[in-house]
């Protein structure tokens, strides 16, 4: 029955493959776009060359790339290349392919997606229990508004203010790029501290206005809980505080925080991308950013397919994990 | 609240005996509401900012080279000039209405169709609600702002403020569809619908009738949820760029700022404007969601 649950959840996600494949493979050529043509006349113009050789040159590109055959081979060799991860090279960087230059950004958004997202859940979610238990000191009350009204806003406009205040107004930490410029790589005290510092306000950024929203949702969930009457009977039995606050509210008021933590996923990372452009951080976010300018379709194609198939990763696994964080769900198929 | 501990939806107004009382009493209860006295009273003062701004200002000075570039506020530009020559006053007053119409037109759009599939899906239940339920739920776990700049950058040529609308809409159902359809799942069983079902309704007639009313609190929250949702996305696309270049909207004005190291190069006026207006739309909005969100769930009134 367990297994009859993943291999669903493995369906689906294979499903979000197939499906973002095809969405990248279509899109472009429903609008009848030529990438290739696009991108030699921007250059064309750019570099002001005569623009004689240039149909020559994009035929020879088209057949190259493979763009010249009918479109239901291209969309099935594209599906074999791209179960291959090799999203062709890349446009603006040309001898460099897609996958390379990919391959080099994931590092940096993994590093500050992951350790913000769990930080903002981990806080978010203990303030937020704190936040409705009646035994909290009374000075949390004034947290409220606060968080609030963090949680309203996107996490780049928190990062544009950040940037004023911590980086331009008082030059506290950096306020662009991923490491200093100039320096070199390697793994050294200082330089690890250099990325660090680099990655702070970026990080700030997401774990403020994370917090809030995690805080918000686990204080409602805490409040229907404790009305519940197995925390009466809790209560009753004599039970220690502690004792009830952990393991009969927090532990089933964190299980709803789990699906939204999966559900959120994906708009975590769309305000990610942002923080990304506005900080200059060398992650997904300012790669995808760059292509955009440069108008680098199979960049944008292969940024995207990567990300909505990492976060389908990411949601399989915690969905996966879910039926044993809450037993009562295991074997019992979604209502 | 019902014994059952099943969630009532209520209308908003206690019944007032007149039409004097009648203003008294929203008075009063936007006093106990507080959310949603908060986000009208923001969302007022931006409305007001838009009108008075489109009455005194010459909303043709936010088009580029029409005033000296870098200007810090004088009396003469109140909020400063950009590097290319716009007076900043005039480009929030011209700029803020094309996002905020963005955000209602992509808004309205994706309550309305997510209703229509929500109600499809959950009254008639069904392959058709396995098909709806199935795409919105895959579909809301991908992270919405890259399929929509692949949509945007399929599009030929650059996107106008219309355009942009309808790209942001294209997946601004997707909430809507699903939260709707658990509100209908759980209307379905109740009484009166029975009743009204036995008495020979038909299925239309019931959801337009019974179930419409219900649910129109809950509708309006949704409606302000997607339509902050929507302002945030289009936001986010013209920052990356793919936005109306030529329209003064607070995205663009963002990316300008961005795009000039507005930050870094001490020119604070120019993106204190924006960033406060954003602040007040996107705080209004919330607050006002979760004010509707205490109009059509009672319960939330004994947490708060």
């Amino acid at each position: 029955m367990q297994l009859g649950y993943i291999a669903r959840r493995f369906g689906v996600f294979l499903l979000i493959v197939w499906l973002a494949a095809s969405l990248n493979f279509l899109l472009p050529r429903l609008s009848g776009q030529d990438p290739v043509r696009t991108k030699l006349l921007q250059s064309a113009q750019l570099g002001g060359y005569v623009q004689a050789g240039l149909e020559d040159m994009v035929k020879e590109y088209n057949k190259r790339f493979g763009l010249d055959k009918p479109l239901w081979r291209q969309y099935l060799s594209y599906l074999q290349s791209t179960a291959r991860l090799d999203f062709n090279y890349s446009i603006s960087n040309y001898p460099r392919t897609v996958r390379e230059l990919i391959a080099d950004a994931v590092p940096w958004t993994v590093a500050l997606l992951g350790v913000t997202t769990l930080l903002a859940f981990g806080i978010g979610t203990l303030l937020g229990a704190l936040l409705a238990w009646p035994g909290a000191p009374p000075w949390m009350r004034w947290l409220m508004p606060p968080l609030w009204a963090l949680h309203a806003i996107p996490f780049f406009l928190l990062g544009l203010i950040l940037s004023y205040l911590l980086a331009f107004h008082l030059p506290l930490l950096p306020i662009f790029g991923g490491y200093t410029a100039g320096a070199t790589p390697s793994l050294s005290l200082a330089f690890l501290w250099d990325v660090v510092s680099h990655a702070l306000l970026p990080a700030l950024s997401i774990v403020l206005v994370g917090t809030g929203g995690w805080a918000l949702g686990m204080r409602g969930m805490m409040v229907t809980t404790m009305g519940e009457d197995y925390v009466t009977f809790a209560e009753a039995k004599g039970l220690k505080s502690p004792t009830i606050f952990l393991r009969y509210c927090v532990r089933n008021a964190i299980l709803p925080q789990t699906t939204a933590l999966a559900l959120a996923l994906g708009q975590i990372l769309s305000g990610a991308v942002l923080v990304e452009v506005i900080f200059g951080y060398p992650g997904i976010g300012t790669l995808l950013f760059q292509a955009i300018r440069e108008n680098d379709h199979f960049l944008i194609q292969g940024i995207v397919f990567t990300v909505i198939v990492a976060l389908g990763l990411a949601t399989l696994i915690l969905d996966v994990v879910y039926p044993w964080l809450d037993p009562r769900i295991s074997y019992r198929r979604e209502a | 609240m019902s014994p059952d501990g099943v969630q009532r939806v209520t209308g908003p107004l206690p019944p007032a005996p007149s039409r004097k009382g009648r203003g008294s009493a929203g008075w009063r209860y936007l006093r106990r509401n507080r959310s949603l006295a908060v986000g009208i009273a923001l969302l007022s003062l931006l409305a007001l900012f838009i009108i008075i701004g489109n009455l005194t200002v010459d909303t043709e000075l936010a088009r580029p080279l029409s005033v000296r570039a870098l200007q810090p506020p004088s009396w003469e530009h109140p909020f400063g000039t950009d590097r290319q020559g716009r007076d900043l006053l005039a480009a929030m007053v011209a700029g803020t209405p094309l996002t905020l119409k963005i955000g209602f037109v992509a808004g309205f759009l994706g309550v309305g169709i997510g209703t229509v599939l929500a109600f499809i899906a959950g009254y008639y239940r069904g392959v058709t609600d396995t098909v709806i339920r199935g795409i919105a739920d895959i579909g809301l776990t991908v992270p919405g702002l890259l399929v929509l700049i692949i949509i945007a950058v399929s599009v030929r040529g650059g996107l106008t403020v219309n355009q942009m609308a309808i790209v942001v809409a294209s997946l601004a159902w997707l909430y809507p569809t699903r939260t709707i359809r658990a509100q209908v799942l759980t209307l379905r069983e109740r009484g009166y619908i029975e009743v009204a079902r036995l008495n020979g309704m038909s299925g239309p007639e019931i959801i337009l009738r019974e179930m419409m009313p219900n649910l129109l609190p809950y509708l309006a929250a949704t409606l302000v949820n997607a339509v902050s949702a929507a302002i945030l996305a289009s936001i986010g696309l013209e920052v990356l760029g793919l936005g109306p270049l030529e329209s003064p909207t607070l995205g663009m004005t963002l990316y300008w700022i961005n795009f000039n190291a507005a930050i870094l190069n001490g020119w604070w006026w120019w993106w204190v404007a924006p960033i406060v207006i954003i602040l007040i739309v996107f705080l209004g909005l919330f607050f006002l969601t979760v004010g509707l969100d205490e109009i059509a769930n009672p319960r939330l009134r004994q947490q708060a």
